[in-house]
């Protein structure tokens, strides 16, 4: 070992070529790091056999291939889910947290590759919840269908985190305010809007602080629901809205490789001075894709308050800032980002039962810091090579030449 | 057996960087009180053999003999302490501070105590024995680029060095500069100090050097000839590995209508001050119009108002027969008005895009390559496939980012898609600065082609000789107006000197 230090040296280069799997392979060591680092803490924690339990984690949120199984054969034998199974009860859990999270992914995706930093999804979020909220009860009559009553919420939500969004995007290209700052101060001022009117405000109902539970129509079905036709779907939570995630997501992949709007938000992101040069409109740009950004978000909270079925003073934060992290996971890649949501769903549905509770945080923050560390492989090329000892003077050799 | 006059050597030097092998073996000596010239072309592997020379680089293999005895560089300090000191082409000077504490900068002495006073008064009396002159007391900012480079020269001696190498230092003076740099430079060696002038400018190498040593692809191709007796054409030949021309072939300009005409154009730079004053011209379809003059005295401004980019203060300028001003939507010329950007790295491509990618930024709004509210990735393809072949750009794909692609290609790149859409103006600025000969001439050919078709060109350069050999009329700006303009038959050198420097000369 010693002779290996003393005979070969690190060298860092300056890398020429990108290859295709280097985004990939970074993302992947960012999680396993992530996964040690996390093992380390667990341990000094009280747990006494870190990887039991991440295994346990791994089962709370999707299950076992023995669960599936079971949820398999109950599904084609109409039967219920056996007693003792979990059946696709976690995969379920996991899929509701997912939708969300898609959604504020893609709303950093589209922000963050025109450079611009907007950690305000949470609070473009919460205006969209509640935009989707004053919709659903305070406008529309309960006796609207399903169908329009869940277009008109949708719409709200966008339009609400459009409007949120580009707030910070006008102050930005007009006055060249910081949109960290401002997407970051925003998210407080959603936090207290929401908390106003549902907590101490005018949509608080009795002492519950909430708006009360949504009228059918204003909420996703669920699975559950159809338990009469199908026994195996007995307390699943599942909704649709997964499918608005995933197109969502395969839209912005259309928009941001295909269209020509998507075009310059690209040439913008990699070269602003290029984008002035060629006559792309920076200012214009920089409200309308912070619009874009917030409409995801609001498309988020829209999603959210038709899952929860009631919007509440505990409507939960943080569904941004994990979007920050997913989105650097997948490389800014829309279609990426549909599969690290899932697996990041997982792991907020599979800790939650884990003590100390802060653990899915630790592991979001470590995998965000070795991800972003990462970058370092994008720039340059770590290679060990053998020390040339004919450069010292002592042992120089002549080279005939 | 190392001769003892020699000043240093250099032996079996290899240096590689990741996919280049910028110096193979090569040997390289200079003698004590000789002006010794490092020739060829960008890349050859010059200035990486002397960053090696100045402790900057190490080199995987080869050996340095300093005045006959085998040395390592670890570093800069280590190389000065051998007497060598490099001036680089990027000065490494301290804008905010001043002459002479840019001289201690980085200096283990004093330890504790600055006497800064004493510092310049031995600034002051180098100056003089070299013919250096600056204020020790000014600011570098407030100092000429020829002037910091007085300064880098002094660091150098101040520090003891024996050897100086200095790196294309002509590429920013004025001629009158560089005859003062070259004065520099013949009272050093007659002092008993070595030079090593990197250069691929044949002209200087001609009347400085004392011998001359040619590399091409990382290896010496001459070693050390004297330089009496030599030819330039002989010099060209060894750089390049074939000969060259060093007169464009173009034909007599058949200038037409004004294309554009600017009248008392005034405009700011970037700190807010006057950068254009007054400055009126006019170029004629079918014909270069070259501007020539000191960095900074308005050209870059001159070349964004142009082209939209900055916006002018007062003035009028005209393109065929539409007024441009703050009212013009720049996109809707589109590709009637072509630029080629100074930096063509951070202005004119979009380096983390594909080729095909870059080849449609002025283009992208417009069919074919515009489908709808979506791009045609066919038609862009099919366009930059077309392109990549008309304009011999070589790389392995369409799809490459550009900003794997090498300075020459690059610039075919960014010609390509400015040219392609036959422009009637084009504002072309250093189009070759920084390319090798081969990769120049090509883009001399593109511009003399686009001229025969009838373009106007403005031809924004520090290089003399380009401007001499391709414009048809030539105009000297400084301070932001025209000091003097040209035929370029009737053009001689000395006077484009002294109208740089600001002088007035009926030409």
């Amino acid at each position: 070992m010693k002779r290996f230090f003393a005979s070969h040296r690190l060298r860092i280069e300056t890398r020429l070529d990108n290859p295709g799997w280097l985004g990939a392979a970074s993302s992947i060591l960012g999680v396993v790091l992530a996964l040690i680092v996390g093992g380390v803490v667990l341990k000094a924690a009280g747990a006494s056999d870190p990887i039991a339990t991440y295994q346990a984690i791994l089962k709370e949120a999707f299950g076992t291939f023995a669960d599936w199984k079971a949820g398999f054969s109950a599904l084609l034998n109409h039967q219920a889910c056996p007693k003792g199974m979990l059946c696709f009860g976690p995969l379920s859990d996991t899929l509701v947290k997912t939708s969300p999270i898609l959604l504020t992914t893609l709303a950093c995706i589209v922000a963050f590759r025109m450079k611009l930093w907007n950690i305000g999804a949470d609070g473009q979020m919460f205006f969209g919840a509640w935009a989707a909220t004053a919709v659903a009860v305070f406008i529309l009559p309960k006796t609207t269908d399903r169908p329009v009553m869940l277009a008109a919420m949708a719409l709200a939500g966008i339009l609400a985190g459009a409007l949120y969004g580009a707030i910070p995007g006008f102050l930005k290209a007009k006055l060249n305010i910081n949109e960290i700052i401002t997407t970051l101060m925003m998210n407080y001022i959603a936090y207290k809007w929401l908390e106003f009117f549902v907590v101490v405000g005018p949509w608080s109902i009795g002492d519950f602080e909430s708006t009360g539970n949504f009228p059918a129509s204003a909420t996703w079905p669920r699975l559950t629901q159809y338990v009469k036709s199908i026994p195996a779907f007995a307390g699943l939570t599942a909704h649709p809205g997964i499918f608005l995630g995933i197109a969502a997501a395969i839209l912005l992949a259309w928009i941001l490789y295909r269209s020509r709007w998507g075009y310059q938000i690209r040439v913008i992101g990699e070269n602003p001075k290029a984008a002035r040069y060629a006559g792309i409109n920076l200012g214009r740009n920089i409200i309308l894709v912070m619009a874009l950004s917030g409409a995801l978000a609001g498309l988020a909270g829209m999603n959210e308050v038709a899952a929860l079925r009631i919007l509440s003073g505990r409507f939960q934060r943080g569904y941004g800032f994990t979007g920050v992290i997913v989105a650097w996971l997948a490389r800014l890649n829309p279609i990426a980002a549909i599969l690290v949501s899932f697996l990041f769903g997982g792991l907020l549905v599979g800790t939650k039962l884990i003590q100390p509770q802060g653990i899915a945080s630790m592991l979001q923050g470590v995998i965000l810091f070795v991800v972003v560390g990462t970058e370092l492989l994008f720039r340059y090329r770590v290679r060990v090579e053998k020390v040339d000892h004919s450069i010292l003077p002592s042992s120089g050799e002549s080279h005939d030449s | 057996m190392t001769e003892i006059s020699n000043a240093f050597e250099m032996r079996g030097i290899s240096k590689r960087f990741p996919g280049v092998l910028a110096n193979d073996r090569v040997d390289f000596a200079c003698r004590v009180g000789e002006v010794h010239a490092l020739l060829g072309e960008n890349g050859a592997g010059k200035s990486t053999l002397m960053n090696v020379l100045a402790g900057l680089y190490r080199p995987e293999a080869g050996e340095i003999l300093v005045r006959g005895k085998n040395v390592t560089f670890r570093s800069p300090q280590d190389a000065i302490a051998h007497g060598i000191g490099m001036v680089h082409q990027h000065f490494m000077l301290v804008p905010s501070h001043s002459v002479a504490e840019n001289m201690v900068l980085g200096l283990n002495r004093p330890r504790f105590f600055l006497n800064l006073t004493h510092v310049e008064e031995q600034v002051t009396a180098l100056g003089k024995q070299y013919g250096l002159f600056v204020n020790p007391r000014a600011k570098i900012r407030e100092l000429s680029v020829g002037e910091q480079q007085r300064v880098e020269v002094l660091k150098m001696l101040f520090r003891g060095a024996k050897v100086l190498i200095l790196d294309e230092p002509t590429a920013v003076l004025t001629p009158q500069e560089v005859e003062s740099l070259f004065n520099t430079l013949r009272e050093m060696i007659r002092i008993g100090h070595t030079i090593v002038f990197i250069s691929h400018k044949l002209d200087e190498v001609v009347a400085i050097a004392d011998r001359v040593t040619v590399m091409r692809r990382g290896k010496v191709t001459a070693a050390s000839v004297p330089a009496k007796g030599t030819t330039k054409a002989q010099l060209a030949k060894l750089m390049v590995g074939r000969e060259i021309l060093f007169q464009v072939e173009k034909k007599k300009a058949q200038p037409g209508e004004a294309t554009l005409s600017v009248e008392n154009l005034c405009a700011d730079n970037d700190r807010g001050l006057p950068a254009l004053r007054e400055l009126s011209l006019d170029v004629r379809a079918g014909e270069i119009l070259g501007i020539a003059g000191v960095a900074g005295n308005g050209q870059r401004e001159l070349a964004e108002v142009l082209t939209g980019l900055r916006r002018a203060t007062s003035g009028k300028i005209v393109f065929g027969d539409l007024p441009l001003g703050p009212k013009t939507r720049w996109q809707d010329l589109g590709r009637q008005l072509a630029h080629i950007p100074e930096d063509r790295a951070a202005v004119g491509s979009v380096p983390g895009l594909s080729i095909a990618e870059n080849l449609v930024l002025k283009s992208f709004n417009r069919p074919p390559i515009a489908a709808g509210w979506s791009i045609n990735k066919v038609e862009m393809r099919k366009n930059a496939i077309q392109l990549v072949d008309e304009y011999q750009i070589s790389t392995p794909s369409v799809d490459t980012p550009v900003r794997m692609l090498s300075g020459g290609n690059l610039q075919k790149v960014i010609l390509a898609r400015e040219t392609s859409g036959h422009p009637k103006l084009m504002v072309a600025m250093h189009p070759t600065r920084g390319l090798d000969v081969g990769a120049t001439e090509a883009v001399h050919n593109i511009l003399i082609k686009q001229r025969d078709e009838g373009a106007a060109i403005l031809l924004i350069s520090e290089d003399l000789d380009e401007l001499l050999s391709l414009s048809d009329r030539l105009a000297v700006v400084f301070e932001g107006h025209l000091i003097g303009e040209m035929q370029t038959k009737a053009a001689d050198i000395h006077t484009i000197g002294l109208m740089m420097a600001g002088t007035k000369v009926d030409a």
